[in-house]
């Protein structure tokens, strides 16, 4: 770690003068049943070194052996991006020493990866509402994931410091396909933002195709993030750093941030960029340097001769294009057309991780607006309190679209809703199951109401009197000491009709 | 038929047959084999590991077979050796090489799963050169193997311990693996019969890889009919290696006992004969194929320009492959760690692990690929050595158009003495010149002994080479001149051999 | 003709993680060199026009069908392991991250 932090330039003047580019790399796993080149399965969290085997530990003489719905997904994750497909392509072995690698290389692809070119549009969000950037797809390739690594003693279970380490191997030989962008130009200061939704729209991507639930906390959806600076858009690229596995979002928006002011606080000062790979710090948001160009390995890639070519046929081709679903932004098009919500409202949903939850709770029979503020609203800020995506939540759609529905019958007041909402969070079942159990109903019996309405107008004759008045807001005080009384079953539309009526004013 | 006298000198097939007939037991062939190997490897040194106990069960389970009226495989009963580059569950496989030493594979290879499966008593593991690297097992980090008929000379290499445990009547099969003629050598210079099957007509599952586009198992035997039925069993397509083919093994057996050439096309490749063969290998060789010729066959001379390069691009592909395949020995998941004091780093233990669990010869392949694969590099050394495959591969199409077969001496001598070559890396690389070509192309090879040398009295090796799949063709060449060169001679060559 | 120095020679070392001491480092060097210069003999016939041969046989789409398979009991993936702690391989400190 860098002994003094990195001078950084405020984010306005970087980008003020100089223009920066972007490029990004994206590691997606894969969730197929089983690993790239051998049938270990590849669920995540089973206790260490259960899930391998000859082939993915690298003992001597084990060899693999592709698995064809990773290919398929690759090919997939290929067509959804309009790359083209390569009629031919391979896997080469990439070689370097790792205690991570079990073989001391990785298969991967080199020179000839199995999807060439494309590319994805992506909505920005601005203050104006979304802009479209086109961004320009390199290429995507499969390979393999490598093992994980814990450090043990030292002061943080960072590497740095450590007395020494563990491996487990079960992720390792886990599929991967890594996509790769073109330069990203002309972003200007709106490039943390087009990182982010670079990210999240292949995100949306990789789960609309099925092929990866792409949870980046979990690392299956893992980022490389590549910024440089120049002095305009007409002069050549600068000097390029590679901040390694960004692991959230945020993160993505973050880096490149960071690394816009590192670079320009560095040219400005007259200094030079250093090609080098550097690490991001999703602790203090920081990143900092690791192998610098001079230090890069030379990795002696060549053709795996373990595995034969792959040559996909038109016919197979075609019958994987067949099966791609609706892309994201067509379905987000559709959608917001459907619910009538407006650009920002759009983009607040998407933000928000809701889009899913919010259609199929409609799909359920729930308003839109209804699903909607639940999703957004009480949903939302509980999943943030839990640090989960709102999808993530221990409630279903239908839940939620049964709620919605108990509300409209006027059965519950919302009140009482976000007690059911919040009993189905608690595990204590479904809707209905919370309503039985904790006994909530709305208070209907209007002489239950009018006991509890002069109860609370006796103690608080102050307020009463200036209701009478003609002082009408006031009334809120004595509904929410009835709404009080009455734990939040009454109505308190009702109970304000009755209220006033009493006193013999008119709403 | 009467219990022989040395069920050691039987071949695979009589002892099969035997087996299966109850004329004698397995256990009692097991246990046969199990005495001349503590009778004689002290001096030949063939075996790296002999697993008494393994084999004398697996030998009961064919007899208990038997017993129960199963029926037995062709090859049940028979004893046989592994090169010990193949695994072999719970069995210590080290592949010469002290970075192994101890390792007790957690698998069978393919290989070694089809003949448990099929009956075939394993006796144990087999030296070689480290990691199949060398032309005379004088590479094994556990000392050399002799060669039976003169201690004092190598017994070819890398599988040395296979050709020599047979030619020792160790045992009557053993497994090879070649990937410049590491079967094919070393049975040319003991005077035994080895077989290169065509790239991936056997799978190379649970062998450790030297070089993954080049390595191919076979059989070692004695006679032309036992390494084919040796073939038929381990041959086959294996889902568990991706470069396996998929097809029916080519009628071997078949062939081995149709042992005839008559309209044959035999090419004899003038790249490989003349300036660098002994005079006594080339006057075997002619003879040979002079007797194919009175046997019916056609004899033409074909030529193959760029087998000149075949040396030269095999020592630039096959360091590169294995540069990349030992790269996983580093001390982390299995093997020698060395250096580990708790404050050195992981990239120093590894380097000091395999500086010193690598012998020579490694080490210098291991810089030798390092290089030919790095940048700035690649296209003028492993690029062009891959055009030059390309090459040989044309060569031999076009001489297969002329020929059915191809022919040539094995390996340019007999036996070298041990430590002869050994400071000379290139002098040692010479030794499989003419083997080579056929790795390079895929394409299956055999040799078989010829006679002696006159100036030396040591074997001289004659090898075939067919189209790829068209192994079947090996054996009738190689039968017909085993039934023929047998008639002549009277007994089989290594009756000649001294006693050990 | 190649002509290969020991500082070269040590590069390939540490990138092929052989500590070889400086004698081995010389005597390779002129090793490398004899060989290197009869190996490059490829060059003279390998031309633009001729395609590279990778592997012996035209085969292609060697798959695997996505079905787990049984793995090795940990006991049996850590058996062979030098050092063994909490079901994880044991590794030597590792100075730089990747
Ligand atoms: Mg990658
Ligand atoms: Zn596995």
């Amino acid at each position: 770690m860098s002994a003094q932090p990195d001078a950084l330039l405020p984010f306005a003047d970087a980008v003020a003068t100089f223009d920066p580019v972007l490029g990004l790399e994206v590691h997606v796993e894969l969730g197929t049943a089983t690993k790239m080149f051998c049938g270990c399965p590849t669920g995540f969290g089973a206790p260490p070194n259960t899930q391998t085997c000859p082939t993915c530990l690298g003992l001597p003489g084990s060899l693999p052996v592709v698995n064809r719905v990773a290919v398929e997904s690759a090919i997939r994750i290929g067509l959804a991006l309009h790359s083209d497909i390569a009629p031919w392509c391979r896997f080469a072995r990439k070689n370097y020493f790792y205690p991570d690698m079990p073989k001391n290389y990785q298969v991967s692809q080199y020179d000839e990866p199995i999807a060439v070119g494309g590319w994805l549009d992506v909505d920005v969000p601005t203050p104006d509402g979304p802009r479209r950037v086109r961004v320009e797809i390199e290429r995507a390739h499969m390979e393999e994931d490598t093992g994980k690594t814990t450090h043990q003693g030292g002061e943080t279970g960072r590497i740095h410091g450590a007395d020494y380490s563990l491996v487990d191997y079960n992720r390792a030989g886990i599929p991967l396909i890594e996509i790769v962008t073109k330069p990203i130009e002309g972003t200007g200061a709106s490039a943390p933002e087009v990182a982010r939704a670079y990210v999240a729209e292949l995100r949306a991507l990789v789960r609309a195709l099925g092929v990866s639930d792409a949870h980046m906390h979990q690392g299956s959806l893992r980022c490389d993030v590549n910024v440089s600076l120049r002095r305009g858009p007409d002069q050549p690229y600068g000097t390029r750093s590679e901040t390694k596995n960004v692991n959230s979002l945020r993160s993505t928006e973050r880096a490149v941030r960071y690394e816009i002011q590192r670079q320009a606080a560095v040219l400005a000062g007259g200094g030079r960029v250093v090609q080098e790979t550097r690490h991001w710090h999703e602790d203090t948001g920081l990143t900092t340097p690791g192998r610098s160009k001079e230090q890069a390995e030379d990795y002696r890639y060549f053709p795996e001769p373990d595995l034969v070519p792959l040559a996909p046929s038109d016919e197979w081709v075609a019958q994987l294009r067949r099966t791609l679903p609706e892309m994201p932004a067509a379905r987000r098009r559709r959608l917001q057309a459907d619910w009538a919500v407006s650009d920002f409202e759009m983009q607040s949903i998407v933000n928000a991780g809701a889009l899913d939850p919010i259609e199929a709770t409609v799909a359920d029979g729930a308003d839109p607006a209804a699903a909607r503020k639940w999703w957004l609203g009480e949903l939302a800020r509980v999943a943030n309190e839990r640090g989960v995506e709102v999808g993530e939540l221990p409630i279903f759609p239908a839940d939620v679209a049964r709620v919605v529905a108990l509300v409209e019958s006027g059965a519950l007041t919302d009140t009482l809703a976000r007690r059911v909402v919040d009993g189905v969070l608690a595990g204590e079942g479904s809707p209905d199951d919370v309503v039985a159990a904790r006994g909530l109903k709305v208070v209907d019996d209007d002489a239950a109401l009018l006991a509890a309405i002069d109860e609370a107008l006796a103690a608080n004759a102050e307020v009463a009197e200036k209701i009478r008045g003609g002082k009408v807001q006031a009334a809120g005080v004595v509904v929410g000491a009835v709404m009080k009384a009455t734990r939040g079953q009454a109505d308190a539309a009702r109970v304000r009709e009755l209220l006033l009526a009493r006193l013999g004013v008119s709403g | 038929m009467a219990q022989p006298a040395d069920l050691t000198r039987l071949t695979a097939h009589d002892l099969a047959t035997a087996v299966a007939a109850g004329e004698v037991s397995a256990v009692e062939v097991a246990q046969a084999h199990l005495d001349r190997i503590s009778a004689v490897d002290e001096a030949v040194h063939a075996f790296l590991h002999v697993d008494t106990d393994g084999a004398l069960a697996a030998a009961r389970a064919v007899d208990a077979a038997r017993a129960a009226g199963e029926r037995l495989g062709p090859l049940a009963g028979v004893p046989l050796g592994l090169k010990d580059v193949l695994t072999m569950q719970g069995v210590p496989t080290t592949c010469g090489s002290r970075i192994l030493e101890g390792w007790r594979p957690a698998y069978d290879a393919t290989v070694t799963r089809r003949l448990k499966e099929s009956g075939v008593v394993i006796l144990g593991k087999t030296n070689m050169d480290e990691f199949a690297m060398g032309s005379s097992t004088e590479h094994s980090a556990y000392g050399p193997t002799h060669n039976p008929w003169d201690l004092e000379r190598i017994p070819g290499g890398s599988g040395g311990g296979s050709a020599a445990a047979v030619a020792a009547f160790e045992a009557p099969l053993a497994i090879g693996t070649d990937t410049g003629g590491s079967i094919r050598q070393p049975a040319a210079v003991t005077g035994t019969v080895g077989v290169k099957p065509t790239y991936g007509g056997v799978s190379r599952y649970g062998l450790v890889a030297l070089a993954s586009s080049l390595d191919q198992a076979g059989p070692c035997a004695r006679t032309v009919l036992d390494a084919a039925l040796l073939h038929e069993v381990i041959g086959g397509h294996d889902p568990h290696d991706s470069t396996s083919i998929d097809a029916p093994v080519p009628p071997v057996v078949e062939a081995a006992r149709r042992a005839d050439v008559r309209g044959l096309r035999v090419g004899v490749v003038r790249e490989l004969s003349g300036a660098g063969y002994q005079v006594g290998v080339q006057q075997r060789f002619d003879e040979a194929v002079a007797l194919l010729e009175e046997l019916g066959a056609e004899v033409v001379e074909v030529s193959c320009p760029h087998f000149t390069y075949a040396l030269a691009a095999y020592y630039l592909i096959l360091p590169s492959e294995c540069s990349s395949n030992l790269a996983r020995f580093d001390g982390i998941r299995y093997g020698l760690r060395a250096g580990d004091d708790g404050v050195r780093s992981v990239e120093e233990v590894m380097s000091t692990t395999r500086a010193a669990g690598f012998g020579d010869e490694a080490i210098r392949r291991i810089i030798l690929g390092t290089y030919a694969l790095s940048a700035g590099y690649y296209d003028a050394y492993y690029g062009s050595a891959q055009k030059v495959r390309t090459l040989i591969t044309g060569d031999f199409r076009a001489a297969f158009e002329q020929a059915d077969v191809l022919v040539s001496p094995t390996a340019p001598t007999t036996a070298f003495r041990l430590g002869e070559k050994l400071a000379d890396p290139l002098a040692m690389y010479l030794n499989d010149v003419a083997t080579i070509p056929a790795n390079l192309a895929g394409i299956p090879g055999l040799s078989l002994p010829v006679g002696l040398a006159p100036e030396d009295g040591l074997p001289v090796g004659l090898q075939v080479m067919a189209p790829v799949l068209a192994d079947d063709r090996l054996y009738r060449v190689g039968a017909a001149l085993e039934t023929a060169l047998l008639d002549r001679w009277g007994r089989p060559l290594l009756e000649e051999a001294p006693s050990l | 003709m190649p002509s290969i120095t020991r500082d070269e020679v040590a590069h390939l070392a540490r990138l092929a993680r052989l500590d070889l001491t400086d004698e081995h480092l010389d005597r390779l060097a002129a090793e490398l060199d004899v060989i290197l210069t009869s190996v490059a003999t490829v060059a003279e016939v390998a031309t633009a026009d001729i395609p590279p041969t990778s592997h012996p046989l035209p085969l292609t789409n060697v798959f695997r069908e996505d079905v787990v398979h049984p793995s090795l009991a940990p006991e049996q993936a850590l058996a062979a392991a030098p050092a063994v702690e909490d079901q994880r391989f044991r590794v030597p400190r590792i100075l730089d991250e990747e």
